[in-house]
């Protein structure tokens, strides 16, 4: 997308207009959530939370791979890393994600392990080819916008006879995280805004039991100003009328199918399973896991890991702001003993993550 | 000589020599360094500014410059800040065993010519070979001493409510060439270092104005981390005007594919120039005769709103925090 074509949805005076419609619009507080961390920064970025009517209630949701990551997976790669023949490859946002005791993968590798930032998966095929005694283990975190292209990468490693890359797959999937917090009861959210990069790949149509089942207005949604004022407009007016829809406002990225060759790819190397989400619990069905035919790719197989539920982390609230319950400066370790130098929770760590980007956008 | 730098150049005894004199001196020398005491014998007084800095950049040889030029400009600049004219800088190499001595030639000759560029000369060095894995290829050590020539001179903590920010020209070029470089990433547009001696251009300036609070070169951190260390040490507050930040497109563009912040990307041949709102005008006059200042504009003014804190007036008007970097910036998932 060029440059003047997004400067079009930065338009100062249009934004202007719309939260001024907006406002004579509002009869009562509306709970929006926003799924997708991108979102949560854009809205900061932009300067749009300083903006919008303060009867508009902002939650941050489970959108983002890095705070989802259930702590006994945290666990499993950091336990891995110390492991004498593997070398972990790792996209950046994983480096500080704490484990039990304060572990992270940084502190990893200033006690000698071997762990590489990659920025693309890709990149693991020649870790592997250059270092052909050691096990290149990469960590699959993600949703379905990353797991296809992880997917290739699979596909790839096969089709070049590559034997020593595994892959730890905890991928997980949106649409079966959204349903399972829309039936939580404590849960009250008038509408989302759905995630970008993730319909890119899905669509629109896994979406469609937000209105059909549960009566609740969700839009997927560009990241520029334009785009999340006009989402917001759109679903305060069906509300104010009494209607619920699905709809895709990020046409000039998202088709109505998503990208049917992507997730084609993904489901030949993964299949569906029950998944751990982190301050959410089991969400059955939610994650991706290698099929058998793709084994030997396989880190959990190779090195017997299994994911458990343990004890919650004392005082972090990440799954209380993961499902909108409460917001990041709620947390009574927010900004205290959990900041970003220190992050006690993962949605502290990530750049997407809730708690950390309140901490580093919010003025007051 | 080898092709490939030996443990045996750092031993001290002959072959150092000869490394000393035939690659060393050839580039850097100069009366006072080709006398090869054991201190530099320098006729200085007044107040005077030094600096000190290390140089570990991976890669070492980039779009825009190389490791021996950065150290130099590096180290020239920080003195310079201090409305110093820079006059004589040291360096200490520490080279890793098998560095092709190609490489090594190529360095030494860009810090020469940056040297001469500068106006500085080097009058003390040092060279030690380590065993490989030691180090990562090369490493180099430049100090640097100049005259302080304001009073008072400029501090990061002389900023005042009402004063103007300027920057010299784009941000985050730097920074992204050497990402770029180092992970093999072929950007559409070519980005190139900034990296560059601004001290000539820094003296016309401070010469030129009565009044400079601040002078300071965003490095490590960008923009916002350095906004950030003044505001605090000054108890002001900094608004910056996003729509004013200069950033060139190609630098926004492999920044977003990267997913960092070109506020957050280290420059090396900018600088922020921070002083009062009457002064402005005169200070982006000089700055833009200068070509190392051709793109100078205001980004900002600081206020007395919320002292320690920089904010970030957006395009539609709202208001953000731009606070200080965690850590090193990395990539995100997606
Ligand atoms: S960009 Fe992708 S990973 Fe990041 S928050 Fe959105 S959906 Fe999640
Ligand atoms: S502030 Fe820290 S501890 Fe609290 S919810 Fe956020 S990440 Fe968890």
């Amino acid at each position: 997308m060029s440059f003047e074509l997004l400067e079009k949805f930065r338009d100062p005076d249009l934004c202007r207009k719309m939260l001024d419609k907006m406002q004579g619009d509002l009869t009562n507080d509306l709970r929006f959530m926003e799924v997708c961390g991108t979102h949560t920064v854009a809205i900061f970025q932009s300067g749009l939370r300083s903006l919008l009517p303060e009867k508009i209630v902002h939650l941050s949701g489970p959108g983002c791979p890095v705070c989802v990551t259930h702590e006994s997976e945290v666990n499993a790669f950091l336990d891995l890393a110390g492991h004498d023949r593997v070398i972990m490859a790792t996209f950046g946002d994983l480096m500080r994600v704490p484990g039990d005791n304060g572990r992270n993968l940084k502190k990893a590798m200033a006690d000698g392990a071997r762990v590489k930032v990659v920025y693309s998966p890709f990149d693991t095929l020649k870790l592997a080819k250059e270092n052909p005694d050691d096990l290149i283990v990469f960590i699959g975190v993600g949703f379905e916008t990353t797991a296809p292209t992880i997917a290739g990468t699979m596909k790839m490693a096969r089709a070049q006879g590559i034997e020593n890359l595994r892959v730890l797959c905890f991928h997980k999937t949106v649409p079966t995280a959204l349903e399972a917090l829309l039936s939580d009861e404590a849960i009250n959210i008038d509408g989302f805004i759905l995630p970008g990069h993730v319909s890119a790949i899905i669509g629109v149509e896994p979406y469609n039991f937000i209105a059909e089942k549960f009566g609740k207005s969700a839009v997927v949604t560009g990241f520029e100003p334009l785009d999340i004022l006009q989402s917001l407009t759109q679903m305060i007016d069906w509300r104010n009328k009494g209607e619920a829809h699905v709809v895709n406002n990020y046409t000039r990225i998202v088709g109505e199918n998503g990208n049917p060759k992507a997730l084609e790819v993904m489901y030949e190397v993964f299949e569906p399973t029950d998944a751990l989400w982190r301050g959410i619990g089991l969400i059955p069905g939610s994650g991706l896991e290698i099929r058998p035919e793709w084994e030997l790719f396989d880190a959990k197989k190779e090195f017997g890991i299994t994911i458990e539920e343990g004890p919650a982390l004392k005082g972090c609230k990440c799954g209380d702001i993961l499902k909108g319950i409460k917001q990041p400066v709620e947390c009574p370790l927010f900004g205290k003993a959990c900041t970003p130098a220190n992050p006690v929770g993962p949605c502290m760590v990530s750049t997407e993550g809730s708690c950390a980007a309140y901490y580093k956008y919010k003025l007051d | 000589m080898s092709d490939k730098v030996l443990l045996d150049y750092g031993s001290g005894g002959r072959a150092s020599q000869r490394l000393i004199s035939e690659l060393f001196l050839k580039y850097l020398g100069n009366d006072e360094l080709n006398r090869l005491n054991d201190a530099a014998e320098l006729a200085m007084s007044g107040r005077l500014a030094m600096s000190t800095d290390s140089f570990v950049v991976d890669p070492i040889f980039f779009p825009g410059g190389n490791i021996g030029s950065l150290a130099v400009h590096g180290t020239v600049n920080d003195v310079a800040m201090m409305g110093a004219i820079p006059r004589h800088i040291t360096c200490a190499y520490i080279i890793e065993e098998g560095l092709p001595m190609d490489d090594l030639e190529q360095i030494v000759a860009a810090m020469g010519k940056a040297a001469e560029e500068a106006g500085v000369t080097v009058v003390s060095g040092d060279t030690k070979v380590v065993p490989k894995g030691a180090v990562d290829k090369i490493f180099i050590n430049t100090t640097g001493i100049g005259d302080i020539i304001v009073d008072p001179a400029p501090s990061g903590d002389a900023a005042k409510p009402g004063d103007a920010v300027l920057i010299s020209g784009t941000v985050g070029d730097h920074g992204l060439t050497i990402l770029g470089t180092r992970e093999g990433l072929d950007f559409e547009a070519r980005v190139e270092s900034d990296s560059a001696s601004l001290n000539h251009l820094l003296i016309k300036l401070v010469e030129g104005l009565p009044e400079v609070h601040v002078l300071r070169d965003p490095t490590r951190g960008g923009l916002a981390t350095t906004l950030n260390e003044i505001t605090s040490s000054s108890n002001v507050c900094c608004e910056l005007i996003e729509s004013d930040l200069p950033i060139k497109a190609e630098v926004k563009g492999g920044c977003s594919i990267l997913g960092l912040d070109p506020l957050y990307l280290a420059n090396e041949g900018k600088f922020l120039c921070i002083l009062p709102q009457e002064h402005a005008d005169k200070a982006l006059e000089i700055m833009r005769a200068d070509p190392l200042g051709a793109g100078a504009c205001q980004i900002g003014t600081m206020t007395d709103a919320n002292p320690g804190k920089v904010v970030l007036v957006t395009p539609l008007g709202g208001k953000r925090l731009l606070g200080m970097l965690e850590g090193e910036q990395l990539p995100r998932i997606c």
